[in-house]
């Protein structure tokens, strides 16, 4: 998910030609306050017109409690981008009020309820501790992710590079998300020189359970994908796994073996979702 | 009368002569030899013990005999650090010689002090691979009566072998030199590599002075240069500014707009079907072409590919790919970085090479014709692949024809790589405006908004297809294009010529008419 300043006209343009899987136009933090009613213009005439080829597009608009807020879903929701992203979400409160909001809006201009979703943006320690009620609560939620620096902020800690501050929360906000059967993305990687550093915490991210993570810079793309997609000798095992589990299931066996480990439905599970990710179908 | 990609070329021009038209890349090639006589290189004579040096620049251009009229050349290794060029023609000036042919492999802005030269008189034709900035400008607003000849690297040695550029003086710069005039640029305070342009300037201009700012000890070695070419020899305090003749090391461009085409591009290589154990490679030496260089080495090494050589103008990044081991050989003609210089100096797979041995088509195999894949820039490319590396969207000249369409000529895969809009300025076009390359050399254009594979090579790509990639009509990608700029308005010219764009058989791939002074 690359994040993309709203007041950006530029970047915005481009934003779709880099091979992220989703694009965030960001009306909150990356945009200063006397640019925030430039930026939403700005943003909602570029979704209108730009085309960002095969990403999802976002918004991340500004809190409810902030001037801007209300602004930001007026403009945006009408648009129907693939998911509102709410910042600094700290109760499934707080996710019903947003909602009524958004469903008023669609209302109003005749669309339905079923189409935007919602990120609920984790990054206070009230929010961290809410998640499994935010992550659970609405059909909408679609995906939750956490935001490492205002979360440190709010701890009060200094963020390093090792995360050890934010790890408590990273694997609670996974546990709910996994629980809720949704998508979790792991926080931005601030040192966009640092390409080892990013290979090294995305690597971890996708250990403990993270989806997918969130990029400040097109160039951290590349090492974000090569994590996350499987690898050829992991497609290969996943397929024959699951070639093996359809022709026994027609034999009527349920548990089996191969390569003297035993393959049964958890493993066959893990083996669908490598497919999945790596767009394979079993003939 | 049209050539064979529908431009307009006159037949004559005054000044010029005889103009033939380009009637495809290879038409002239096939023949087996080239139409016109080579001219012979100048004998002279010189006595036993008789001294080449001489105290100053200004004394040496003295005994060289100028006159009126006369060709000077110089080499561009020196790039936009080169003091001799402008002080060479100030000379001149100061000296009432007039009407002078300037014959430079090419021209930076650091040459940019010479335009009153071309405005009073002092030289009145220019032939060069590249024209830049005030010069560029000038030029193409008509300063000059007859029109600049831009050539490539390899038609200039041509030019040169048949006299259509006969030189009366070449200046050389050379790092280190002794007092017989052998030379080289692979060490010195300003060091500059290769010296490869100007080899065959010392062997057919009628007198050649070597300029160093490094008299070394007899024999200078290398002899990059020998000392039965030169004339005379001159000791200057600076041949240039060190800091703009070679930075320490090249990077890679952290643009992520680059990145992104120099991956695709990368992807393209990995999958056409040329990038196999021993292929030789090119690439630029700037932008999203040299960030090619750095995804072909992870791919070399993920795939334990060793290739044969590459070739041309010399990154250290490329010697560093020599140094790992992921190609055998370099060929170098022109030399980007103070560490290139020094590989050349001590790495005998590194090998200093001739601008003919590099480029010239008329002979039996420049190393060109041995690329497999090359990878270049543009700065506009139309729907049928023809390349414009001369002209801006603005009308002047602001480019290189340099080695762009003797490498595509050669290379079995010649990938152009640039974003498909600079600014506001769409860089696929229906029709460029200055034809440099022409489209039948080039197989693939790779931008950040897809990539167009020449439909005259089916093979490149159904392989490129089955591998999966992103492949766009180049017609569709034009249009999707003009959607985000919209379509820049014609810029106005006159009737009046004021380039001529030579393909590098001799044969005229373009022209370029005087703009219209807004």
């Amino acid at each position: 998910m690359l994040y993309i300043p709203g007041n950006n006209p530029a970047m915005i343009q481009q934003g779709g030609v880099y091979g992220a899987d989703s694009i965030l136009l960001d009306l909150e933090d990356a945009v200063a306050l006397n640019q925030k009613d430039a930026a939403r213009v700005l943003v909602r005439n570029m979704i209108k017109s730009v085309n960002f080829y095969d990403a999802e597009v976002c918004v991340r608009i500004n809190h409810l409690s902030t001037p801007f807020g209300l602004a930001d879903l007026e403009e945006i929701v009408p648009l129907q981008p693939s998911a509102i992203r709410y910042p600094k979400t700290e109760s499934p409160e707080e996710v019903a009020e947003l909602l009524k909001i958004i469903e008023r809006i669609e209302d109003k201009h005749r669309l339905p309820h079923n189409k935007m979703t919602l990120h609920a943006m984790i990054e206070t320690a009230m929010g961290v501790q809410n998640v499994f009620n935010i992550a659970s609560m609405f059909s909408r939620v679609d995906a939750i992710t956490i935001g490492g620096q205002d979360l440190t902020a709010d701890m009060n800690i200094i963020y390093t590079p090792d995360g050890v501050g934010i790890d408590f929360a990273r694997k609670r906000i996974v546990m709910a998300a996994k629980a809720s059967h949704i998508d979790v993305i792991d926080t931005i990687f601030p040192d966009v020189n640092d390409e080892e550093g990013l290979r090294r915490e995305t690597e971890y991210a996708k250990k403990i359970g993270f989806t997918g993570k969130a990029v400040i810079n097109p160039r951290q793309i590349d090492i974000i994908h090569d994590v996350f997609t499987p690898t050829d000798e992991e497609i290969r095992k996943a397929y024959h796994i699951v070639k093996e589990f359809q022709t026994n299931t027609a034999a009527g066996i349920g548990v089996f073996a191969i390569d003297g480990k035993m393959v049964d439905a958890p493993v066959v599970a893990r083996a669908e979702y490598i497919l999945k990710l790596a767009n394979v179908t079993v003939a | 009368m049209l050539n064979s990609l529908g431009r307009e070329i006159p037949e004559y021009i005054e000044g010029i002569g005889k103009l033939e038209p380009f009637q495809g890349a290879l038409m002239k090639l096939g023949k087996g030899w080239m139409d016109e006589p080579t001219i012979p290189a100048p004998n002279r004579a010189y006595l036993p013990h008789q001294s080449k040096l001489c105290k100053t620049l200004e004394e040496a251009i003295i005994r060289s005999n100028p006159q009126n009229g006369m060709t000077v050349s110089f080499h561009h290794h020196l790039r936009n650090g080169d003091f001799l060029l402008v002080q060479t023609l100030t000379i001149l000036h100061n000296m009432g010689i007039r009407e002078i042919t300037l014959a430079s492999s090419s021209l930076n802005e650091c040459h940019d002090p010479i335009l009153p030269y071309l405005i009073d008189g002092t030289v009145t034709r220019i032939f060069s691979s590249g024209i830049r900035n005030q010069l560029g400008r000038a030029i193409a607003l008509g300063v000059l009566e007859t029109p600049v000849v831009i050539h490539s690297h390899g038609g200039r040695v041509r030019s040169i072998h048949t006299g259509k550029i006969r030189i009366d003086l070449a200046i050389i710069s050379a790092s280190a030199a002794d007092c017989e005039g052998n030379a080289t640029g692979s060490h010195g305070k300003s060091a500059f590599g290769s010296i490869g342009y100007a080899v065959i300037d010392a062997r057919y201009a009628k007198e050649v002075i070597v300029v160093t700012d490094n008299l070394v000890d007899y024999p200078c070695i290398p002899l990059s240069i020998s000392q039965n070419f030169i004339d005379h020899v001159v000791v200057v305090d600076s041949i240039g500014d060190a800091s703009k003749i070679a930075t320490g090391t090249t990077r890679i461009t952290k643009s992520p707009m680059d990145l992104r085409i120099a991956k695709l591009a990368a992807d393209v290589i990995e999958q056409s079907g040329f990038f196999v154990p021993g292929f030789s490679f090119q690439v630029g030496a700037g932008g999203a072409s040299l960030a090619v260089a750095k995804f072909i080495r992870e791919k070399m090494r993920n795939k334990s590919i060793r290739g044969s050589f590459m070739l041309g103008g010399i990154t250290s990044y490329c010697v560093d790919m020599l140094n790992d081991g992921l190609f055998e050989t370099i060929f170098d003609v022109q030399s980007f970085d103070a560490v290139v210089s020094n590989s050349l100096l001590n790495n005998r797979r590194h090998i200093e090479i001739p601008a003919a041995l590099y480029a010239n088509p008329f002979n039996c195999g420049c190393i060109t014709n041995k690329i497999d894949v090359v990878v270049l820039g543009a700065l506009e490319i139309d729907v049928d692949f023809n390349v414009n590396v001369i002209t801006g969207s603005e009308g002047y000249i602001r480019g290189a024809s340099g080695g762009h369409s003797d490498t595509a000529s050669g290379a079995k895969l010649t990938v152009v790589v640039c974003p498909s809009f600079r600014g506001r300025i769409p860089i696929i076009k229906k029709r460029v405006h200055t034809v440099v390359t022409p489209g039948e050399t080039v197989h693939v254009l790779v931008t950040e908004r897809g990539i167009c594979v020449n439909p005259a090579f089916k093979e490149l790509e159904e392989n490129l297809r089955r591998a999966g990639l992103n492949l766009k009509d180049i017609h569709d990608l034009e249009v999707e294009v003009d959607k985000i700029t919209g379509i820049p308005g014609p810029l106005e010219y006159t009737d009046k010529i004021v380039g001529i764009v030579e393909y590098r058989d001799g044969t005229i791939i373009d022209v370029i008419h005087q703009l219209k002074e807004k």
